[in-house]
């Protein structure tokens, strides 16, 4: 298996969405090739902190006209 | 519709993590008119929301704006939610909306999701560096927080918004592809162009012997 089919695959490797026969073929090549290795892991690594960064508190001023807006609607019947 | 398998092994947290346990009851109530149960569901979700909205939009005034108009678009027809998904992720729907077209209103030349894709040969990374075991561990909270905004807010609208919902906001590819009017097919693909560009270009920030 070439390296541009294991890029190719990628998406659907990481997100385990690929048949075991294919993926055990990735898996070998992974096992011998150190570039696709590092850039599975990096991609995977790129997820995890994406998908694990919290996010910024909100501005004073923004969750303030959040809130405001709400009860502005809300003491107001639902049509 | 369903998300896909996710192992232990797998580095993403699991919806369940995203979603607190009593979601459904506060739902349950804010429909009855419990309007601080309501209020709950905002303050809870309200920063991931304006990250939302921030990340499509890129600009901080439409940004607020779309999520304002989201929740009070969710508390308008609440009564509609069959509570066949997850309210979280029937909220991001209704901010996605709200955010495209603010997006498009500014950009109506620029934002076309479902515009054809290139595909073969240009995927393959230039750069393969390795990073080591916890690049995250270099930078502080908010350092990171900045690093993340910038490289996001340098993608194309096509792959920042789908990586977006897929990756940061968890909804299966399925869903994201229901939300944003595309195939699944085109949300893969958009999906692992986003990744490798992302993974690209933290590179500088993440190799080994960088701030370290």
């Amino acid at each position: 298996m070439k390296c541009t089919k294991i890029i190719s695959e990628l998406a659907d490797y990481l997100d385990e969405a690929l048949d075991s026969e294919l993926r055990a073929t990735i898996e070998q090549h992974l096992g011998r090739c150190k570039d696709c290795r590092i850039v599975v892991d990096t991609c995977k690594k790129t997820i995890q902190i994406f998908c694990n960064s919290e996010p910024a508190p909100l501005p004073p001023d923004t969750s303030q006209r959040l809130h405001d807006a709400l009860l502005k609607k809300l003491r107001r019947p639902q049509a | 519709m369903g998300s896909p398998k996710l192992s232990p092994s797998q580095p993403r947290s699991l919806p369940s993590q995203v979603v607190k346990d009593d979601e459904q009851a506060l739902v349950m109530a804010a429909k009855a008119g419990d309007m601080p149960a309501f209020e709950t569901l905002v303050s809870r979700y309200e920063r991931k929301i304006f990250r939302l909205t921030q990340n499509i939009t890129q600009n901080r005034e439409d940004a607020e704006d779309a999520m304002q108009e989201s929740f009070l678009k969710a508390y308008e027809h609440l009564g509609e939610f069959q509570g066949n998904s997850r309210f979280y992720t029937w909220l991001v729907r209704i901010a996605v909306n709200q955010a495209l077209m603010k997006l498009r209103r500014r950009r109506p030349n620029v934002v076309s999701l479902d515009q054809e894709l290139d595909t073969g040969e240009d995927m393959m990374p230039r750069e393969v560096e390795d990073w080591g075991p916890s690049p995250e561990e270099r930078y502080g909270q908010s350092e990171m927080g900045s690093i993340l905004s910038k490289v996001i807010g340098e993608l194309d609208p096509s792959f920042r918004i789908v990586f977006q919902l897929r990756d940061i906001e968890e909804l299966s590819t399925e869903e994201t592809a229901e939300a944003l009017g595309l195939s699944v097919p085109a949300v893969k693909s958009r999906l692992l162009r986003a990744r490798l560009k992302l993974r690209e270009r933290l590179n500088p920030y993440f190799r080994r012997g960088v701030h370290s």
